[in-house]
């Protein structure tokens, strides 16, 4: 009798506050991954060189592009092309998700059953263990932005709107591809070797999402075609809502866009996950 | 009076695997691009049993008899083919968090705490996802450390750690939300005796101290005979036995074993190793220490051993059950001929 009413009690407590509880899970889930990634400090370092060799050899082609151009290419300049590919180390950064290459392992390896064992969904444990990872990534982050910007002298300024767009859809890139790269994972519930199919979504939003180039700087048919696109959102609005140019409609529509995108993914998690594990649960993991 | 509800109900419970087959070679590999086989694996054949609360149950059997597959439809991490079952009053198949929050599978080759940190933290991260409130953690967090004494193991990085310890602190990891209700697949896989001992007298005590129902998987009969009083053969999908152990011997040995140890030796009748010839009354197992192990047919030890003792001077006699070990290999080979038992 003591054991159940002591079982009931502790369900009780267990049920309250569930907002204050998931932010707890948050939380201990992004003090879990920094306290993970603080285990290698060297790879951290590389991980960072790593991610900066990208930009800077866009930033060296187009600055010498728009040094022989007359000092500007589709009306970016030295400063600004410095301005566009800095910011865009940052925002490369928050757009680390889990990959679904993770997938493939966290299903062979049976990781996937461990997590289904839990009373929480599986996507709060990536979201919550990403947001800790850009919290080392960004502290990583400012001293390379700072040599960068002493190398190339990016020249931007912000309005306060652009700013807190910037810090607003930032946040809104990470859940938007947190989500449609959850559901491209999740393709690994049919079949099991899918990198192929990966690898073309990673080329099309290498084209489609202003990573490559500004999107001003596309085809005018590449850039209307990308307004229909996840890509663009998760880029170039964040880089542009920063270093601009750009007007007070557009940093609306973008962060509208986004809102429409993240309601899109969230929709399509549910749905996607909803079939794939019941197929899951049919073969056994 | 009310019959308290029965936390682990199975009827007919099936599930068949759709599994895809190809011979060897070049040519085969080829064919199964254009056409893929599928051959129809039944892992579990219409099992029915029911756990009451605080049972330790054994649920046995050879490789691939079905136990996992059993163990993954009753914590929900597989949808049964048929049949039905219910755990806690739920079906498993939904993954209800109410159930999920009351329940633990740990399997002894899988590893679910964090590899780079130190359990402790791994346990904080399973407070915040059971949601378990700091003063309840704390306590029962400590309680495992003492218990599994595992108090210098949690600091360090579980990637560290040797099998036996690793599986010791993830033990306790699966047990801070005090689970009701514990699944064990193999928890003693791989670990040596020292360590083997240690588990089990800690699901023994966890059982006690929580009146938790247990369902335990193993190949290690000491697993078994240490913590179950009742168990479940299954093999080939089918249960072939459920019920105590000490019935199991009873039911399946058709044989004792009537160990003889002499006072003085007969040398009329000793042989080379200076015990009496025996073989005319069974079959003579060992001869050690001057006690001649006597495997007899059940129906015929009373007259044998009124035999022996009137024909020869005996010290001591003994009889015992078989080891439990060739009682279940008895089980399995009368499972494959077909002579499946009902349970009881």
């Amino acid at each position: 009798m003591t054991n159940t009413v002591t079982e009931i009690v502790l369900q009780d407590q267990i049920r309250a506050s569930r907002w204050r509880s998931m932010i707890s899970l948050y939380w201990m889930l992004a003090k879990t991954a920094m306290q993970a990634r603080f285990q290698y400090r060297a790879s951290n370092y590389f991980y960072m060189i790593g991610m900066v060799v990208e930009p800077t050899i866009y930033l060296v082609v187009w600055r010498t592009i728009a040094e022989s151009s007359g000092g500007a290419v589709g009306g970016y300049t030295a400063g600004t092309f410095a301005a566009y590919y800095i910011v865009w180390t940052l925002v490369r950064n928050m757009n680390i998700v889990f990959t679904p290459f993770g997938w493939e392992i966290r299903i062979r390896e049976g990781e996937l059953s461990g997590q289904l064992l839990r009373p929480v969904h599986p996507i709060h444990y990536d979201l919550g263990f990403f947001i800790g990872w850009k919290v080392i990534v960004i502290v990583l982050w400012i001293p390379i932005a700072a040599v960068l910007s002493l190398a190339f002298h990016p020249t931007f300024d912000p309005s306060i709107e652009q700013c807190i767009v910037f810090f607003v859809a930032i946040w809104g890139a990470y859940l938007i591809r947190s989500m449609l790269l959850w559901v491209l994972g999740m393709i690994t519930f049919w079949t099991t070797r899918v990198s192929a199919l990966f690898e073309a979504y990673f080329m099309a939003e290498l084209l489609l999402s202003g990573r490559l180039v500004p999107m001003t700087l596309m085809p005018g048919w590449v850039q209307g075609l990308s307004w229909f696109l996840p890509f663009r959102w998760t880029f170039g609005f964040p880089i542009t809502a920063l270093v601009g140019p750009i007007s007070k409609t557009e940093l609306v529509v973008g962060v509208l866009a986004q809102i429409g995108w993240v309601l899109f993914g969230v929709l399509l998690v549910k749905v996607v996950w909803r079939r794939g594990i019941r197929k899951f649960s049919a073969v056994g993991g | 009076m009310t019959i308290p509800p029965a936390r682990i109900q199975v009827e007919h419970l099936e599930k068949v695997f759709a599994v895809p087959v190809r011979e060897a070679g070049l040519r085969a590999s080829l064919r199964s691009l254009v056409h893929r086989e599928v051959r129809e694996v039944r892992a579990v054949n219409g099992v029915s049993f029911t756990i009451e609360p605080g049972e330790v149950v054994g649920f046995l059997g050879p490789n691939g008899a079905g136990k996992t597959t059993t163990l993954k439809m009753l914590s929900g991490l597989l949808q049964p083919s048929g049949g039905k079952a219910t755990v806690l009053g739920y079906e498993p198949g939904c993954r209800d968090p109410g159930m999920l929050s009351r329940l633990a599978l740990v399997m002894g080759n899988r590893n679910q705490l964090q590899w780079d940190l130190p359990a402790m933290d791994s346990f904080e991260l399973n407070r915040a996802i059971y949601r378990i409130p700091r003063p309840e953690f704390v306590e029962m967090r400590d309680e495992l450390i003492d218990l599994l004494d595992i108090g210098e193991l949690v600091t360090k990085p579980v990637r560290n750690l040797s099998l036996g310890e690793r599986m010791k602190v993830e033990i306790a990891g699966s047990l801070l939300h005090r689970p009701t209700i514990l699944f064990l697949d193999e928890p003693t896989i791989g670990l040596d005796i020292t360590m083997q001992k240690r588990i089990r007298s800690f699901i023994s005590e966890y059982n006690r101290r929580y009146g938790a129902t247990v369902v335990l998987t193993s190949h290690y009969m000491a697993d078994v005979q240490a913590l179950c009083k009742r168990v479940i053969i299954i093999h080939h999908g089918n249960v072939l036995f459920d019920g105590d152990l000490a019935t199991l011997s009873q039911k399946f040995a058709a044989t004792k074993t009537v160990v003889v140890r002499f006072e003085q030796m007969n040398t009329s009748t000793a042989n080379e190793v200076g015990v009496p010839d025996l073989s005319r009354y069974g079959t003579v197992v060992s001869v050690v220490d001057g006690a001649v192990s006597l495997s007899v047919s059940r129906d015929q030890v009373a007259s044998i051993t009124a035999q022996i003792l009137s024909e020869h001077s005996v010290l001591d006699l003994t009889i015992e059950d078989p080891p439990i070990d060739d009682v279940i290999e008895r089980v399995f080979a009368d499972g494959v001929s077909g002579e499946a038992v009902p349970g009881d």
